[in-house]
């Protein structure tokens, strides 16, 4: 995985509640075999009309966000579908970070396997964020959201830090347990005999 | 020890090992792959050169994008039909049970890990699916997980996670006539919204839920992903023996034996502390319908679309203002005055038997409203092979209803059953967001028997004055 550590970028604002990984990456786009190239895609339905010819309006058709690395939303965001090809998107698109109060559990997870930081602020200091003319500038290491005027400190679980700054393989991570998942195996093989399955 | 709940007894079990950071690292007892979210995940394993660890725990059926009709012709569209191969050499290529296309036993993940007693009881059940919560009504921690940690789990058997706090559900009355799980789940979400349950393992409790099938509450724990929780879970009791007792992959003997005392210790014990309690109340809880782009804005049939103008906030208001441009309603509309065009019946939250059973009673006799598509699309094989048995296809293609092969279908509209620009559609599904059905869709969640109801009314109905005649 890519580690993350500074990021400098422009902040593109989607500052809606409940956005969902539906809204991120249509269904139509989930048919493919590889993880790359879902970048166009990205929020498909609000960015291109059904011809398929750019939505003026929605922020990343708008200079200067074509090119943002940032992602400014609402509570709740990427709630509803487990697809992971949700941050694979925004990812191929630039945005390697998303800036909100609050994140849906399982689009949150994703972020972390793809080296995507999902930072969690309140909303009002979102309208500040929102609201700085020129890039912003994120920081894990010290865990810090600063535009030319403010600055914000969020918090982050120490663990989830650590694997994003390093840009951990969390798999090699849990391979490093395998004394222990033989052990655990072997112990709920007497425990719990029932759970052996035959396949079908 | 000091007590515990359902969630804490069935992490404890699963703990493999505390880390120095704080994590833990749980074994995985069941993993169900479908074709959309693995192919990823497959190709990671080949990449690194890393084998599975424990194949025959995953139990894998292609369901979110094959057509529900003339399916024995092949899958027309190509990138389906590509990544139903790719899903069909992966097994092959890595020893993994698979259910073929044309099986029988072929359905929904959701409808398919239950059916054949791959779900058990104290499991652990991932997928990458989020309405792997379907399966915590069988007492089993199950969620939903992206395609890294499918690949993880393939690799390793085990997920890093962290705990979740508890949260009790508890139902408070019995459910009135002429309502079920779906408005059970959706009047929760209803209360507590889209994220209520976030950074929670739900419980739920009360006679209501007991008195529930194993059916039942697989469409109630379905939903807790749609009420943000990680998991939903029903402490499994006789029903839910009865419904898991000689399944093809259910213990069977003297292991059938051990297996039920020990499930039968999987209950919160009556002191574990809970971080959080809802309760519901069901009295007077009348059939759901969803009016937004968010499961968490439903109201009851009798109710009407909301006003903008009454909303708690200026964010509030303009999400609402949004939905409702989005949906083409009016505010104070009544509900049964909402006219539909499609109805759908079907998906991992009500395509089982007793849904369709729920939908056949609303049907019978009666004949599609002019102007309105319905389908009903079994969840499985068997299913379909069951309500075939009961007489049930007769009944809905008397009625005007379309009988199609087992999948996800309509509910996000992967394969060809998808909604136009505009359209409306009464659905058994889960999610209503925007495009969920097809770009520019305009979904209304709610029950088989609504879902039926406004078929042949080609209206929302109050289905409780169906039922009485």
């Amino acid at each position: 995985m890519m580690p993350f550590t500074t990021l400098t970028g422009i902040a593109a604002p989607l500052l809606r509640a409940n956005v969902d990984t539906d809204l991120i990456i249509p269904k139509q786009f989930l048919t493919t075999l590889v993880r790359s190239g879902l970048g166009r895609h990205l929020f498909d339905e609000l960015r291109h009309d059904p011809e398929g010819r750019e939505v003026p309006d929605f922020v990343l058709n708008r200079e200067p966000y074509r090119n943002a690395t940032i992602l400014l939303s609402g509570p709740n965001f990427g709630c509803g579908s487990s697809r992971e090809h949700a941050p694979w998107a925004l990812l191929d698109f630039g945005i390697r970070c998303v800036v909100a109060p609050s994140f849906a559990d399982i689009f949150f997870n994703n972020c972390f396997s793809n080296g995507v930081l999902p930072v969690v602020l309140p909303a009002e200091t979102i309208a500040r964020l929102a609201a700085e003319a020129g890039p912003l500038t994120v920081d894990l290491s010290t865990q810090t959201v600063s535009g030319s005027g403010c600055g914000f400190r969020f918090e982050i679980e120490a663990a989830r830090k650590a694997a994003l700054l390093e840009g951990m393989d969390e798999i090699k991570r849990s391979e490093a347990n395998l004394s222990e998942i033989e052990a655990y195996e072997t112990r709920r093989r007497v425990e719990a005999p029932w759970l052996a399955v035959g396949g079908c | 020890m000091s007590p515990r709940t359902l969630y804490d007894k069935i992490w404890d079990e699963h703990l493999v090992a505390t880390r120095a950071d704080g994590t833990s690292l749980i074994y995985i007892d069941r993993h169900l792959v479908h074709e959309v979210t693995s192919p990823q995940a497959f190709e990671g394993l080949v990449l690194a050169g890393r084998a599975l660890r424990r194949p025959g725990n995953i139990l894998s059926v292609a369901d979110h994008n094959v057509p529900t009709a003339d399916r024995e012709k092949g899958i027309r569209d190509e990138t389906c039909r590509l990544q139903v191969e790719a899903l069909e050499a992966n097994v092959k290529a890595h020893g993994v049970p698979y259910i073929p296309l044309l099986d029988d036993r072929q359905g929904i993940v959701h409808v398919v890990g239950p059916e054949q007693g791959f779900t058990l009881p104290g499991t652990t059940v991932v997928c990458g699916d989020s309405h792997t919560s379907t399966h915590g009504a069988f007492g089993a921690l199950a969620f939903g997980i992206g395609t890294s940690e499918v690949e993880h789990v393939m690799a390793t058997q085990t997920l890093p996670q962290r705990r979740s706090k508890n949260l009790r559900v508890r139902f408070d009355g019995a459910l009135p006539p002429g309502t079920g799980a779906k408005d059970m789940a959706l009047r929760l979400i209803g209360q507590i919204g889209t994220a209520g349950g976030t950074g929670c393992v739900m419980e739920y409790t009360g006679s209501a839920v007991r008195g529930l099938s194993l059916e039942g509450r697989m469409t109630l724990c379905n939903m807790s992903i749609e009420g943000g929780a990680r998991a939903g879970l029903v402490a499994p009791d006789d029903t839910t023996f009865a419904y898991v007792a000689g399944r093809p992959l259910a213990p069977k003997g003297a292991l059938w034996d051990a297996a039920v005392a020990h499930w039968r210790t999987l209950t919160s014990d009556p002191e574990a502390a809970f971080d959080q309690e809802v309760v519901v109340d069901l009295r007077g809880l009348a059939p759901q319908v969803t009016w937004g782009t968010s499961p968490q804005w439903v109201t009851d049939i009798t109710g009407r679309v909301p006003d903008p103008a009454q909303a708690r906030t200026a964010d509030e208001r303009d999400a609402i203002l949004r939905a409702l441009e989005y949906m083409g309603l009016e505010p104070g509309t009544p509900m049964e005055a909402i006219g539909i065009q499609v109805a759908f019946i079907g998906s991992c939250t009500n395509g089982r038997i007793e849904d369709l059973r729920e939908a056949a009673l609303v049907a019978r006799g009666r004949k599609v409203a002019q102007g309105v598509r319905a389908l009903v699309v079994p969840g499985s094989g068997l299913v379909k092979k069951q309500a075939e048995a009961e007489g049930l296809d007769r009944i809905f293609l008397e009625a005007g209803f379309e009988w199609r092969q087992p999948g996800c279908s309509m509910c996000l509209g992967m394969n060809e059953d998808r909604l136009e620009a505009g359209v409306r559609c009464a659905s058994t599904s889960n999610r209503n967001f925007e495009g969920r059905q097809g770009r520019g869709s305009r979904t209304h969640l709610v029950s088989p028997a609504m879902a039926a109801a406004a078929a042949v009314t080609g209206h929302f109905t109050d289905v409780r004055r169906m039922l009485e005649n």
